[in-house]
């Protein structure tokens, strides 16, 4: 959908490739059991994100801690299944939810580095790296759709956004990255 | 652009991610079946407008998603302080006619 729209000598949008995904809400309380039956400790730090591997290869994880009592975790495609029922196995016990939402969004990489200051054409977080340093990740807007900022590196984001909202926003991006070369 | 603290978050976050909803700390009736119809209408429609600070209820909507209570001035737009939901409004955030004339700000 993407491959080439924005794509400059200072920043370019990849888009990810088919990934299995899940909300989890559940108290803190179950935390420890979630972390040891998916592979990776869940970050306890709200709007922190974690993970291990690589995107869509085998026993690739990702968790990212988005509210007081909610995680997104993301995994390879066809690892959906066996971590869905994994978790539930772990989670008996305790009162949670867990709902795939694979198809619900889609994954972009923004990199370069001139990443942040394109983000800032339509999202007024502070991209500083004080204010919003490698590790955090957190809701946000893009004009007018919501969007997942997940900052790995100075100048590597992982974003999710709403499947029917992605043309709005690769169109937009596309558009402000006019205005950087 | 206005910065709101979240109190879930600790972070000061830009305006548009947040929603108002209303009045806070309006406590519903109850038991249903031995509230009058006075009273169930002053619940749901009825509510001061001062001029001055508010305790009001907020939603960090494209955050953490949680709501939060806040007192805000209504003259300046102040943001006086945040709070949890569920936390009583603290005693510093009354209107400032309320306070012995030397503390007030
Ligand atoms: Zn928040």
């Amino acid at each position: 959908m993407v491959d080439g729209f924005v794509d400059t000598p200072r920043f370019r949008l990849i888009e990810a490739p088919p990934l299995a995904r899940f909300v989890l809400r559940a108290p803190d309380a179950a935390l420890k059991a979630a972390g040891k039956a998916y592979g990776l400790a869940l970050p306890e730090g709200l709007n922190q994100g974690a993970s291990h591997g690589e995107r869509g290869k085998p026993g690739a994880r990702v968790a990212l801690h988005l509210g007081p009592d909610e995680w997104w975790l993301i995994v390879p495609e066809a690892e959906g299944p066996e971590v869905a029922a994994a978790l539930e196995a772990a989670l008996a016990s305790h009162p949670h939810s867990l709902v795939e939402v694979s198809h619900r969004q889609v994954g972009f990489v923004l990199e370069g580095e001139g990443a942040a200051a394109l983000l800032n054409a339509g999202c007024p977080l502070d991209f500083s790296e004080q204010a919003f340093p490698p590790g955090m990740a957190t809701r946000s807007l893009f004009h007018r759709v919501g969007l997942m900022i997940w900052r790995m590196a100075p100048g590597l984001f992982r974003l999710e956004i709403d499947r029917t909202l992605a043309p709005y926003f690769v169109t937009a991006l596309a558009e402000a990255a006019k205005d950087h070369s | 652009m206005l910065l709101i603290r979240c109190p879930w978050c600790g972070m000061d976050r830009p305006e548009i991610e947040f929603r108002h909803a209303g009045a806070a700390h309006i406590t519903r009736p109850g038991p249903p079946d031995r509230v009058s119809d006075e009273e169930w209408a002053a619940f749901l429609y009825l509510r001061d407008n001062p001029k001055g600070r508010v305790a009001e209820r907020w939603r960090h909507v494209h955050g953490c998603g949680r709501f939060f209570n806040a007192v805000r001035d209504t003259v300046t737009d102040v943001f006086v302080v945040t709070y949890r939901a569920g936390e009583p409004r603290p005693p510093e955030s009354a209107p400032p006619e309320t306070l012995p004339p030397e503390t007030r700000p």
